[in-house]
């Protein structure tokens, strides 16, 4: 199972979920990506991804330093 | 034997036309993903995110939210790049301002059409009426995106499908052309009553279209951009200043990006690198970003406006720091400009078709 990280920081949506997207594309089922953003909407929006496409959200929150971290567990339905 | 079950791929823009036709073909069996497409130029998100009072309202992405509410999948591709050609060059013009949506539609249903083909689905289907705007939407442009596209007789378009020829999905009876619809016009009616019967609400619904090119303002900013700089041209950048602050420029050859509230301040302090930048600081203000060359007089006159949208408007003399993007910083001591002094014409969303002309742009 890997763990990755994805560096959205900086990126105004919806290119955090794209590029969400496009990395879970590569992963495996059971494997888990931490994204890191900034757009406080990616807090909204990568959870509606994940529940539309089938991933797990292990958790989603914003720090403090208005970090946005949603963390996926990839579901079956991987790829595309 | 049960037939096997047919695939579609629909475009989803976020609005209502694209949900309820997704929707009509989902009722007859057939297995249904949405696709969305980013040029950049979409109408939501990026203002939600920069302004700090849009910040208090719940934001959502629409596409998403009709995908969950259809319970589909929704894949959103990246078309930034590939879209310029698509607005610098359409090869049917622009629409009211610089919206080219007879080739935005035909490349988004060619590049549908792609992703049809390298997943194993059937046919595409789209949210277009007849009639409904006025230059995509027509009975006479209904087949050049078919055409032009590639993708011929696999495009359905469920709302207005029993006022066009059949379709080979219908043809092959993959879906019943009883059941689908014969919606014409600019009427929204006919949507509406299916968006109760389907129970449907909170539905968005732009009201010029779907992306900021067809709006008059944010097309005259970008018509004075290309006219600026000499060349039709623009980077995803670009794209996301013209949605912030207001836009003066006082000469040709310079414009002021003035931050309105402290998000849209806060967006403009990530571009220092890359412009000279000004801030009041013997008083509170916006952050102005400066686009274009200054000499010395050019430098005090934007210091004037800058002091001018500051705190220290009535004050006799603001103190100004302009900072170079490689970071070096001199103060000015100037006189804010007095509100007459600011030229209407300054304003360059305030432009509109003029700019428009001028950028040779105009619609073909
Ligand atoms: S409004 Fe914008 S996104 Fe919609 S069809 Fe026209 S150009 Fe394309």
């Amino acid at each position: 199972m890997a763990r990755e990280v994805l560096d959205a920081r900086n990126l105004l949506c919806p290119l955090p979920v794209i590029r969400t997207q496009d990395r879970v594309a590569r992963l495996a089922p059971g494997d888990v990506l931490e994204v890191h953003a900034t757009d406080p909407g990616a807090l909204n929006d990568i959870p509606a991804w994940c529940r539309v496409s089938g991933h797990r959200v292990l958790e989603a929150c914003e720090r403090p330093d208005g970090l946005v971290v949603v963390v996926i567990e990839v579901g079956d339905g991987a790829g595309g | 034997m049960a037939k096997t079950q047919r695939k579609a791929v629909a475009l989803i823009s976020g609005g209502l036309d694209s949900m309820l036709a997704a929707r009509v073909v989902m009722d007859q069996g057939v297995h249904v993903e949405g696709i969305n497409f980013f040029t950049g130029f979409c109408v939501e998100g990026h203002t939600h995110a920069i302004r700090r009072r849009d910040r208090a309202r719940p934001k959502r992405n629409n596409a998403l939210w009709v995908a969950e509410q259809l319970g589909i999948r929704l894949h959103i591709i990246d078309i930034v790049e590939e879209y310029k050609a698509v607005l610098l060059e359409p090869r049917h013009g622009y629409g009211q301002n610089l919206n080219p949506c007879l080739d935005c539609k035909t490349f988004m249903v060619r590049k549908a059409h792609e992703w049809m083909r390298e997943h194993g689905f059937d046919f595409i289907i789209t949210g277009e009426v007849i009639g409904q705007r006025p230059m995509s939407q027509r009975r006479d442009t209904f087949p050049v995106v078919a055409r032009e596209s590639g993708v011929g007789d696999l495009l359905l378009r469920p709302l207005s499908a029993r006022l066009l020829p059949p379709t080979r999905p219908e043809r092959e009876g993959w879906v019943d052309r009883e059941r689908l619809y014969g919606f014409h016009g600019r009427s929204r009616k006919p949507q509406m009553a299916l968006a109760a019967r389907y129970g449907f609400r909170d539905y968005a619904q732009p009201a010029g279209g779907c992306c900021f090119l067809t709006d008059e303002q944010y097309a005259a900013k970008l018509a004075d951009l290309w006219a600026a700089r000499g060349r039709r041209d623009y980077d995803l950048d670009d794209i996301l200043l013209l949605k912030v602050g207001r836009h003066l420029r006082p000469r040709p050859h310079f414009k002021l990006i003035v931050g309105r509230e402290e998000g849209e301040n806060r967006f403009l302090e990530g571009y220092r690198k890359r412009f000279l930048s000004l801030r009041p600081v013997s008083h509170a203000g916006p952050l102005v970003l400066v686009d274009g060359e200054l000499d010395e007089a050019d430098l005090e006159l934007a210091a004037r406006i800058t002091a001018r949208f500051s705190k220290g408007r009535g004050a006799g003399r603001v103190r100004v720091a302009a900072t170079t993007p490689e970071g070096g910083t001199r103060e000015l001591e100037v006189a804010p400009l007095a509100a007459h002094e600011i030229r209407p014409e300054w304003y360059v969303e305030r432009r509109g078709a003029q700019a428009l002309r001028a950028a040779g742009a105009a619609r073909a």
